[in-house]
């Protein structure tokens, strides 16, 4: 098992492999079990991903407590015309439909948790469609993404109650960007400038959940950071490096969660679940 | 750590803690009754009564007390089934309680013939502990084969249970013994690494002074 981004990167150039294959490899290694149990697992992962997607586009979605539902609709409806082109705009607009599932209990897949749960099926079923990817190779890409997400949880956290949300949809948003270099046949390298331009860029991110929910702001930054996991890996895949190294950049965002107050860690307690309108909302949903 | 836990597990939303790990309690209850049960009272303390109601922790817990598992959309739809299958429930806020975990529930649980009361905590990610049953402290996960006994304090009674699953060749994992009062009633659980035979239960239940025993896997 590798315990650092680099780790990974290494030995998969030294193997002349992809990042997937060294993943199941070792995995399948470590449990006991074939490749292809492993695969078939994560095959019935990404149908659960894809079954969300196609359900929070095609139908209205709305939460529980009601204060969201239908993003996801809403912008697949408007992805023709939108400014940051149709690729973005479909990535975001599943990213939504995943959360806004979530939000209404439907069948999710957490990736890396529920509340940003969106992210990694926005994008990468997105590009894998795209670029004519099959299922299969989707799948492989999925293994990349959770390899960098446990990286992370090795060296900082997944939790936004420990480390905000640049632990969650930031995670996430690594994660997805990992998956797309590969798909888009980056190489293991350019893989680890992905995962560290995409976590640099929500570092220090608060978990700020209005009435504990994962609604506000939750269902509109799983669109964020599934834009944002496409920009990542475009950088990337163009040439250009992280100064600072992913495993760094890990240890930063670990040591930028520790110091952050408690009250912006899941407890709704600050940021925009401290507004006006944020504390007006929770009382309502409190009462109903 | 599984690869499968970073992406997965497959889950009926929103919150793992307040969705997922509640219906995993509900199951653990419905477990240590050890029958289908009838009537229900949940109280749910801190966080679960604030932020879980519109994480759906009220039908959490009651998909989980009809045997559902997280990933079943039916969890949705949770208070319709239980009225079909005769499932009187009904649900409380407990007072905020500082030295309680922050998602804490208290099931008491009546069945055709048992009744147990059985509290536990939501501890993330959709992982849970089983903290008290029946007034006795107790701290397991449910995530292995579990052997519970009701029995006297009294010498002997555990050698005799670790004797048997010695002679099964069953490796325990964890145990804990706990009492009101020395002398008087005793419970203790013990998870073990290996799968129980089904036997089990009977041979234990034919051991002097104990009364009850409860035995559950995954």
């Amino acid at each position: 098992m590798t315990n650092t981004i680099e780790e990974l990167v290494v030995t998969a150039e030294k193997l002349g492999c992809r990042i997937s294959t060294l993943v199941k490899e070792q995995e399948a290694k470590s449990k006991g079990c074939t490749e292809e149990e492993l695969f078939l697992k994560m095959k019935s992962y990404l149908e659960v991903m894809k079954q969300a997607a196609n359900k929070g586009v095609q139908s209205e979605i709305r939460s529980i407590s009601g204060i969201t539902g239908g993003e996801g609709k809403k912008l697949w409806g408007a992805r023709s015309k939108a400014l940051s082109g149709e690729i973005i705009a479909k990535a975001a607009a599943r990213a939504m439909a995943v959360s806004n599932v979530n939000a209404s209990m439907g069948r999710i897949v957490a990736a890396p948790t529920a509340g940003s749960c969106g992210i990694v099926p926005g994008a990468v079923l997105t590009v894998g469609e795209i670029l004519l990817k099959t299922d299969d190779e989707v799948v492989d890409s999925l293994f990349t993404a959770a390899a960098v997400g446990r990286i992370i949880a090795l060296n900082a956290t997944l939790a936004g109650a420990e480390g905000g949300c640049q632990a969650e949809c930031g995670a996430a948003s690594a994660m997805a960007a990992a998956a797309i270099v590969e798909l888009a046949g980056g190489s293991p390298r350019q893989t680890s400038h992905a995962v560290a331009i995409a976590l640099k860029a929500v570092m220090g991110l608060v978990c700020d959940p209005v009435a504990g929910l994962v609604e506000v702001p939750c269902v509109k930054r799983n669109a964020m950071g599934a834009a944002e996991a496409i920009l990542a890996a475009d950088l990337a895949l163009a040439g250009i490096e992280s100064v600072i190294p992913a495993d760094e950049v890990i240890s930063a965002m670990k040591e930028v969660g520790r110091m952050m107050s408690d009250k912006l860690k899941e407890t709704a307690m600050g940021g925009v679940a401290a507004t006006p309108t944020g504390k007006k909302l929770s009382e309502k949903i409190r009462n109903f | 750590m599984d690869i499968f836990d970073i992406i997965g597990p497959v889950m009926i939303g929103p919150s793992s803690s307040h969705t997922a790990g509640a219906v995993r309690l509900g199951n653990l209850a419905r477990k240590i009754l050890g029958e289908e049960p009838k009537k229900a009272k949940i109280i749910l303390f801190n966080s679960f009564a604030r932020t879980g109601r519109g994480h759906g922790t009220d039908k959490a817990v009651i998909a989980g007390l009809l045997g559902f598992t997280p990933d079943e959309e039916r969890i949705k739809t949770a208070f319709e089934e239980a009225r079909r299958r005769g499932l009187a429930y009904q649900l409380f806020t407990g007072e905020i309680d500082e030295s309680l975990h922050p998602n804490t529930v208290t099931f008491e649980l009546e069945g055709t013939s048992k009744k147990t009361q059985v509290t536990g905590c939501s501890i993330g990610g959709g992982r849970v502990k089983v903290t008290a049953i029946d007034g006795f402290d107790v701290e397991f996960s449910g995530g292995y084969p579990t052997i519970i006994t009701v029995h006297k304090d009294r010498p002997g009674i555990v050698a005799s249970v670790t004797a048997h699953l010695a002679h099964e060749g069953i490796n325990i994992a964890q145990m804990r013994v706990s009492r009101k009062k020395r002398g008087q009633e005793a419970l203790m659980v013990i998870e073990t690494d290996d799968k129980l035979p089904e036997t089990i239960k009977e041979v234990l239940e034919n051991i002097k002074d104990i009364h009850r025993v409860i035995t559950f896997s995954e």
